[in-house]
């Protein structure tokens, strides 16, 4: 009875959903508004609005229900939009999107606050405010409609940013970016116009874009629906970005200002592996079991290609660019590995990239700003003028090379687990994508820290205090996550199962081949056996 | 011996005037307007200005009398009986009152104003008669069964109306940089418009062509009209030309189908062809082609489209706004009331001539897009690749289809008129800086013509919360619902295309810089009528891409109908 009154009056009929989507978009018209002589006022207004919306998230976070309702879309807004077409706004969250969200709602504000922008601040911090609205929107959005609106508009803001923001040669960057998204999303959309139509011929309802109906529906013959997955996985996989279409990555994170670095890396590359995700599998169960071995293929070349040529950069940012090709691609692995480990090791692993290749752009953004130069040989010995900087630096290293005890290691360990169990040879191939982090990640940072600092190098000053500030607060969510993921788990395993619930209903003899004979793994068993296990070995 | 011979009574049509109002709104005005300039050259100084001003509240008294006629009731007759008479003639004087003050803050002159008021009062008429539409009449026939007013008629005569209004708020200022042209222009728009209105509603393939001509006419004048710019000289010529040959493809396509039906009537051409089986339907197939051939001219589809390069780039800018939107909007009514509709049960045999014709005009006007240097060029085979667009709605053949025909053509008219209305302003004197080059730095120099700019080209490449992408949107749909799968891909493939030229032109604006040259040149003052004109786009174009429902909604309701005789 307690309990219940406190649901009520905890959980008002606030569209808290709508609120985070629509505010920063708001923000975006205020700061337009404002004079462009007063470039301090603009910027407290945006950090002031992207913080409200980042403490909304958390707000979020916190109300969350745990338990078998963390299956179920919680704080669910549906307002009708386009009556005809069936088309509506309709936004919740549940396990799945709830960190992605919580990671938007906190990184933009810290790249807000970590960077500062030297010329046209005001149409600068508009364009990351509607950046904001159209991650958030997608994440959040239950409507195919909606959804798609929100991955497409991202891209105009991005490319702005680049383009004006950005360095080298932005033009090229920023229209490639476009490009290459736009192509993949051209295909999606007709397969959402495709599948909604067919949908409603199919079951003799009226149109409707709307993603329980439609997967619950599973009208669309098998071959129909391979193909309409096809299209959509384009789309996701230039997002993510799979190799082969993952090109315009490397320009477009060089290219790119910090703040864009750090939110392209962040929260926009999450765009396409959660659309796997949300849409891929969800939509389409048969044709994601169907083409999961293609898709895990090309997640390991990604791995193995990744490592391989960030190895090879001189550029560090480039060399961070190459290495979340890798990463992403064992969040892919994990989530077609279509097994609780797996995907909840993918989606740990996409909160974690976003925190630590976050954090890494930010700390690559310092160096430039002090040196103007990204070349890995005309850096070294920056310790020695700049030990903060190196120690954030390491840390954040550490995590992502996956080093136990950071979160990397958490989210790649059950990444492998899962993908053992479905692809053992393919897990044994990426695994070895680990071993190659260390190498490109530790040289790297013996290159540009260790050795003699010389000329600009040896007085480089260290850190600012929020920048230390800021650093700091990215490092203790990288530790708290490898310590103590638990709680995110928690969060996230109802929904995951409830997804892998769904593919085995919808998909026949799924789970038959080779994982029946392995026996099923217990998640906290095995964390908590870790847990012990390196606690006894530091008695020893 | 004369009283032997029957005297055969001439049957007189019934005429129905209240559905010819817009139509004499926009003929009548410009009749008007010409004789009253050949009588009065110049106003007495001092009087052009209050004259100007009064023309508001006339238009309001003309356009609430005219409205009145057209509908049944008058126009807010619910709005009156809820108020009270007193209140509702206050609030009636309250509005002559703002709109003398609104010509006046338009700063606009007269003819520009008198045009405006036509365009008002043609808009006011087609709306009651749309009220009507539902409540009272439905679709009804005018001029015997010549004039068809339904639905989807008025919903062109409103884009008409339209254009004539903005593009007149354009031409006010440019008659007076360019220093060309004059009077004759407004009434050359109006009739122009008059002549779109009659293809949009046209029940006979005759009075089609009439309607045709009429609006042909008019605009080969407008694209000569600058006479100190040599190509504006060959645009004209050019297009005189080549539509002047497309014209006799229609006509002696009318002949063929007239031939193969017997009738020239597009009402008895449906009803023949729904209710007879040709045994030869060679001679009817030829009559398909040659109309299509003569209707694709119009809108620019491939292979007809030769002459659209040519003349977009030479023609007065605000022209070119007009033949992007009203021209090529009155080239698809007649094409759908023409072939989806007349030739429905025909339409296995059209179809894939369509299909082809589509995917011609999308993937030549997006690829041919991108090699060009001059922005009015870029826009013309932009707007080819839009016909292609409009043109995989007519494939579709359904209601679906001619509702995403409507929304495309409406949605579109308010982007390109701003786009060239943006380019108007920018063009500078002698309408000759609309190279890349020109457009270099814009958004520094002025940043407010820069953003509408930008909103109007992205919504062109169909970025969501614009209409532009709406209109994609229920294009898509209209084919993937008739099972056009391909059709749809290509159109969304050539549409990324497109977006690469459209981000040329942002990344000119917003990367950059202007030359010293330009910098040097002393900044003229964007004329208000202008900034009207662009911030009605911008409005237009973000407002109902965030809430399309009203539009959907009308292009839903707008579907032509052929009311057989009564």
């Amino acid at each position: 009875m307690n309990s219940l009154l406190l649901a009520e009056i905890s959980r008002p009929d606030f569209p808290v959903l709508t609120a985070i989507v629509v505010l920063p978009m708001i923000g975006a018209v205020l700061l337009s508004l404002l004079p462009r002589s007063r470039p301090d006022l603009v910027k407290q207004v945006a950090i002031l609005i992207s913080t409200t919306v980042g403490a909304m998230s958390v707000w979020v976070l916190v109300q969350f229900e745990t338990g078998a309702a963390a299956a179920e879309f919680q704080f669910a807004d549906h307002q009708t939009w386009i009556s005809s077409l069936g088309i509506s706004w309709s936004l919740g969250v549940d396990g799945i999107s709830l960190f992605l969200v919580v990671l938007t709602g906190v990184l933009f504000p810290i790249a807000m606050i970590a960077v500062d922008e030297k010329h046209d601040l005001k149409s600068y911090y508009a364009w990351i405010l509607v950046l904001e609205t159209g991650c958030m929107g997608a994440f959040l959005a239950l409507d195919l409609f909606a959804f798609f609106v929100a991955f497409e508009i991202v891209l105009i803001p991005m490319y702005f940013l680049i383009a004006k923001w950005g360095h080298g040669d932005r033009a090229y960057a920023a229209t490639k970016f476009f490009i290459y998204t736009m192509v993949g999303s051209a295909l999606m959309f007709v397969g959402i116009v495709a599948l909604v139509f067919l949908n409603s011929s199919a079951t003799g309802g009226p149109l409707t874009f709307d993603l329980q109906t439609l997967a619950n529906n599973q009208a669309l013959s098998t071959t129909t629906a391979r193909w309409i997955f096809l299209s959509f996985a384009l789309a996701f996989a230039v997002k993510v970005p799979l190799f082969p279409v993952h090109t315009w990555l490397p320009d477009a994170h060089t290219n790119a200002p910090t703040a864009g670095s750090v939110i392209l890396a962040g929260v926009m590359l999450k765009l396409g592996t959660y659309g796997f995700l949300r849409f891929g599998i969800y939509l389409f169960p048969e044709a994601a079991v169907y083409f999961a071995p293609m898709l895990i293929t090309l997640g390991v070349i990604g791995i193995i290609y990744g490592a391989i040529v960030a190895t090879m950069q001189r550029d560090l940012k480039r060399l961070v660019a190459y290495s979340s090709i890798a990463h992403l691609g064992f969040i892919l692995i994990g989530a077609f590995a279509l097994n609780t480990q797996g995907l909840e090791g993918s989606l740990l692993q996409m909160v974690n990239h976003g925190l630590s290749t976050g954090a890494l752009f930010l700390l690559v953004g310092m160096i430039y700003e002090r040196r103007h130069t990204r070349e890995i040989d005309q850096l070294g010995g920056l310790q020695k003028p700049a030990p903060m900087l190196a120690a954030a630096f390491m840390i954040v290293m550490l995590s992502s090379v996956g080093l136990p005890g950071l979160n990397g290691f958490v989210g790649e360990f059950l990444i492998l687990l899962g993908s053992f169990a479905a692809h053992r040879w393919w897990a044994v191939v990426a695994a070895t994508g680990v071993i190659l982090a260390a190498v490109y990640l530790l040289w790297a940072y013996q290159r540009v820290f260790h050795g003699p600092a010389e000329g600009d190098n040896a007085t480089m000053p260290d850190l600012t205090a929020k920048e230390g500030l800021v650093l700091l607060s990215l490092i203790s969510m990288i530790v708290f996550l490898g310590v103590y993921p638990k709680p995110v788990l928690d969060r996230m395993e109802p929904a995951v199962d409830a997804l892998i619930s769904h593919v085995e209903t919808n998909v026949p003899r799924f789970n038959e081949p080779e994982a029946e004979h392995l026996e099923p793994v217990h998640l906290e068993d095995l964390i908590t056996e870790h847990e012990e296990t390196s606690s006894e070995g530091s008695h020893d | 011996m004369f009283a032997q011979l029957d005297v055969v009574p001439v049957e007189s049509p019934e005429v129905i005037w209240a559905g010819l109002i817009p139509i004499i709104a926009l003929a009548g005005g410009a009749m008007l307007l010409v004789m009253f300039r050949s009588v009065v050259k110049h106003l007495p100084a001092g009087y052009e200005s209050p004259a100007t001003t009064a023309i508001g509240p006339v238009t309001v008294a003309v356009a609430y009398v005219l409205g009145g006629i057209a509908g049944h009731d008058l126009p807010f007759d619910g709005v009156r009986a809820d108020i009270g008479d007193g209140w509702f003639y206050l609030g009636f004087a309250l509005v002559l009152a703002v709109s003398a003050l609104f010509v006046w803050t338009l700063d606009i002159g007269l003819d520009a104003a008198f045009t405006l008021g036509v365009s008002v009062v043609a808009l006011t008429a087609t709306w009651m008669l749309w009220i009507d539409r539902t409540t009272v009449d439905g679709a009804f026939n005018s001029i015997g069964d010549q004039i068809g007013v339904d639905g989807f008629s008025l919903v062109f005569t409103g884009i008409m109306a339209v254009a004539v209004g903005l593009t007149a708020l354009l031409l006010d200022d440019y008659i007076d940089r360019e220093g060309v042209g004059g009077v004759e222009m407004y009434v050359l728009l109006m009739l122009s418009a008059a002549g779109g209105v009659v293809m949009a509603s046209a029940n006979d393939l005759i009075v089609l062509f009439l309607g045709l001509e009429t609006l042909s006419i008019a605009v080969y004048v407008l694209a000569a009209i600058h006479t100190r710019r040599i190509e504006s000289q060959e645009a004209g010529l050019k297009y005189f030309v080549l539509g002047g040959f497309s014209s006799a493809f229609l006509l002696y396509g009318i002949a063929f189908v007239y031939g193969a039906t017997g009738s020239t009537n597009l009402i008895a051409i449906r009803d023949f062809l729904d209710t007879n089986t040709l045994l030869d339907d060679a001679m009817l197939l030829a009559g398909f082609g040659l109309l299509l051939v003569g209707l694709g001219f119009k809108v620019a589809a491939v292979p007809f489209h030769s002459w659209t390069p040519d003349v977009y780039q030479g023609s007065p800018t605000p022209v070119v706004g007009y033949m992007a939107s009203a021209v090529k909007a009155a080239g698809f009514a007649a094409i759908v009331r023409v072939f989806v509709v007349t030739f429905g049960a025909y339409r296995l045999e059209w179809q894939p001539a369509v299909y082809v014709l589509a995917i011609l005009t999308l993937g030549l006007g997006s690829i041919l897009a991108v090699v060009q240097r001059d922005t009015k060029r870029m826009l013309a085979y932009s707007s080819i690749s839009h016909a292609g667009f409009i043109l995989v709605g007519v494939q579709a053949a359904s209601d679906r289809g001619t509702a995403a025909v409507v929304f495309y053509a409406a949605a579109y008219t308010f982007l390109v008129i701003g786009s060239f209305a943006v380019l108007t302003v920018v063009s500078g004197p002698g309408d000759r800086a609309t190279s890349l080059e020109d457009l270099d730095g814009l958004a520094s120099r002025r940043p407010a013509l820069a953003l509408a700019f930008t909103v109007f080209l992205l919504a062109q490449a169909g970025v969501p919360l614009t209409t532009g992408f709406v209109a994609k949107f229920e294009v898509i749909a209209a084919a993937v619902e008739a099972r056009s799968y391909w059709l749809a891909i290509v159109a969304m493939l050539t549409a990324v295309i497109s977006a690469f030229l459209y981000l040329r032109i942002v990344l000119a604006m917003y990367v950059g810089t202007s030359s010293d040259e330009v910098l040097a040149q002393p900044k003229r003052r964007v004329p208000t009528a202008a900034i009207l004109v662009i911030g009605i786009a911008f409005v237009v174009t973000i407002g109902f891409g965030l809430v399309p429902d009203p539009i959907d909604q009308m292009a839903r309701d707008a579907v032509p109908q052929l009311v057989a005789a009564g």
